[in-house]
């Protein structure tokens, strides 16, 4: 691939509870090695762990701007209670730094102030996104099961309206949330008595089904795939068609080496098929897929067409 | 005072004709195609069976909403707009839209024509369903079925529009709209193409044991021992493995149905101003049964009298019940 200097690499939220410890040791090393571009930060999924982490932002913000990464605050995917009403307007009324509004409580209280919309917005079409836009939205993360046709048919809308244009190109993919929190069910707990259980495991709690075949992921009241995105065989295409920030999402592998094999291929430094050789090594016993982008069941890998 | 509409399913014309005969005072449906979150085989109408269905409908003194509640693929929001013209040539009594590009075209060139937000839509907060409210001018929000009655209650006090929600069938778990565990299997969106869990992939293998597995596109998604009833494979009713639980369970819910008839005057006092019934792929003769019984339940009340519920239960008789969110925070 040529030498990609424009198109953006970025760190979605972390979707897990990991530690105030873990999540300060995470970023410091992002902010020191991560060839990335972006970095969102905020809790998306529970408004029960915000507290243990969230005095720890203005420190990562200022740390991670030091080293030259855009910031962005992310808001909940799930607003019904009180606090969760609450902590979306705080993060709406905020100047710097940007913010991704995740859920339409958020577009409310953000008026027509610039913002981007996040991957569970269901920002799925050129008449959404053209709303969207005429309402102060300046970037969209389109969804994440959403197929190549639909991908380039929307990214050029939305390059048309002047917006930036994201897809989540690595790490599991968002398949549902719930009001159930489904980490504290298994323990025979509820939501409210929880005891944040949710934290030992720090990449999702696996569900097999009874014949033993891994299927799903659990992390508190979100279930993920069991297997990681992996779209680094369809960057170029992605690129071609448009899409200009390309999402890695926080899993619990080296991150930063993730990071660099992206970068590398953007770069033209590395082959892509080196480089996902690579990339599934780092990935562990993680299977990969990319079946959403190939208009397929979502867990499955397709192939690259071998080069004409 | 709550009007305590009864809003009930009508998957083909026969069920139609059937749930306004019943006594609903609206009946839901949508097209034939992925513009309806149940895009299900031989379910739906044709633009000339709704035309006739809305004439049936109309005569009788009942509405008809049509389902317009997925969200279209960048390249195929013709489809919807179509639907959409379609619906208002025809004469359909309000739109239940999810998307917001839909909702703003309809909102523009249909601004006569009632737009009801739909629960696909997850708006769960005032602050969500006021944007709906204030921006494509929604007159009607219905629920998602996560929320206490003091929550709605609540809700109530501080939304513009009304409220309408779920009392009977069908308990999703997941927030709708935002679920992609069908496509994750089986390739197909339940956003996109309005199908979840759909039949085509469904298999039952009987295992050497004699134990069934109930498989979604060759995933196990429960496993029944030879004297159990194998239910249908639902990807959030089915039994995992975790490690904490390796025995199996239901990591998200039990196959269960709603039944809030015992909430019914509770939720009339709440403020709720319509009762959806869920089910446009059942039976004619489940929808008579279900409509006429809430029909009753909803009169008696609304007379002050004390309603019969023991119809409604004998409903679901031999299931396993709940009601959800409704009833207690605990169900979280």
């Amino acid at each position: 691939m040529a030498v990609n200097t424009m198109t953006k690499l970025t760190l979605g939220p972390i979707a897990y509870h990991w530690s105030a410890d873990a999540r300060r040791d995470f970023y410091a090393r992002i902010a020191d090695e991560a060839p990335v571009d972006e970095v969102y930060l905020g809790e998306v999924i529970c408004s029960k762990r915000a507290p243990f982490h969230e005095a720890d932002l203005p420190a990562t913000i200022e740390r991670l701007e030091r080293a030259g990464k855009r910031v962005i605050l992310s808001t909940l995917a799930e607003v019904m209670l009180k606090r969760e009403r609450k902590a979306t307007e705080d993060i709406a009324e905020m100047v710097s730094p940007e913010i991704e509004v995740n859920n339409a409580a958020g577009l409310y209280a953000r008026g027509k102030r610039p913002h981007r919309i996040g991957p569970f917005m269901n920002a799925y079409n050129d008449a959404t996104i053209a709303w969207m836009a005429g309402q102060g939205a300046t970037h969209v993360c389109l969804p994440a099961e959403m197929p190549a046709p639909a991908i380039a048919a929307a990214a050029q809308a939305a390059v048309a309206l002047g917006l930036g244009v994201e897809v989540q190109v690595y790490g599991r993919a968002s398949l549902a949330v719930s009001a159930r929190c489904y980490h504290a069910r298994a323990h025979g707990r509820t939501k409210d008595n929880c005891q944040f259980v949710c934290e030992e495991d720090p990449d999702g709690m696996p569900l097999r089904t009874r014949d033993d075949r891994p299927i799903l992921r659990v992390n508190g009241i979100q279930t993920l795939s069991e297997s990681y995105v992996d779209l680094l065989p369809e960057v170029a295409r992605l690129i071609a068609d448009g899409v200009t920030h390309l999402r890695l999402m926080p899993q619990a592998v080296d991150m930063v080496a993730v990071a660099q094999v992206f970068r590398d291929v953007l770069d033209g430094r590395v082959p892509t098929g080196e480089a996902d050789a690579r990339l599934a090594t780092l990935s562990g016993d993680a299977g990969l897929s990319n079946g959403f982008y190939h208009g397929t069941a979502g867990y499955r890998r397709i192939a690259a067409a071998a080069p004409a | 005072m709550s009007l305590a509409e009864l809003i009930c399913p009508a998957g083909t014309p026969a069920a139609l004709r059937t749930a306004v005969d019943a006594g609903a005072d609206a009946v839901y449906c949508g097209f034939q195609d992925a513009t309806n979150a149940r895009n299900f085989p031989g379910l739906n109408f044709t633009p000339d069976e709704l035309a006739e269905a809305v004439t049936y409908a109309h005569a009788r003194g009942t509405k008809v909403l049509l389902a317009l509640n997925t969200y279209p693929p960048a390249g195929k929001v013709d489809l919807w707009r179509h639907a959409a013209d379609t619906g208002a040539r025809l004469g359909v009594d309000a739109f239940i839209v999810a998307d917001m590009g839909v909702a703003d075209y309809i909102a523009r060139m249909y601004p006569g024509i009632r737009l009801h937000l739909s629960v696909q839509a997850a708006a769960s907060s005032p602050e969500a369903i006021r944007y709906y409210c204030e921006n494509f001018g929604v007159k009607r929000v219905v629920l998602p079925r996560i929320l206490t009655i003091p929550e709605i209650r609540q809700i109530r006090r501080e939304i513009p529009c009304e409220i309408e929600t779920f009392i009977f069938g069908n308990h999703g778990l997941m927030v709708e709209g935002r679920c992609s565990l069908t496509n994750y299997l089986t390739g197909q969106s339940t956003n996109m193409d309005g199908v979840c869990s759909p039949a085509s992939d469904v298999e039952y293998v009987r295992d050497a044991d004699g134990s069934m597995s109930s498989q979604l596109a060759g995933f196990t998604i429960d496993r029944f021992g030879p004297e159990e009833k194998a239910g249908y494979p639902t990807i959030c009713k089915g039994r995992y493995a975790a490690p904490h639980r390796p025995e199996g369970y239901y990591a998200f819910e039990e196959p269960i149905s709603l039944n809030l008839s015992r909430l019914l005057p509770e939720l009339i006092e709440a403020g709720v101003h319509a009762f959806k019934i869920e089910g446009r792929q059942r039976s004619k003769s489940y929808v008579r049964g279900v409509v006429r019984a809430f029909r009753a339940a909803v009169d008696d009340i609304k007379a002050g009298r004390e309603a019969n519920i023991a119809d409604l239960i004998a409903l679901t008789e031999g299931q396993k019940q709940t009601q959800g969110a409704f009833e207690t925070k605990k169900w979280r």
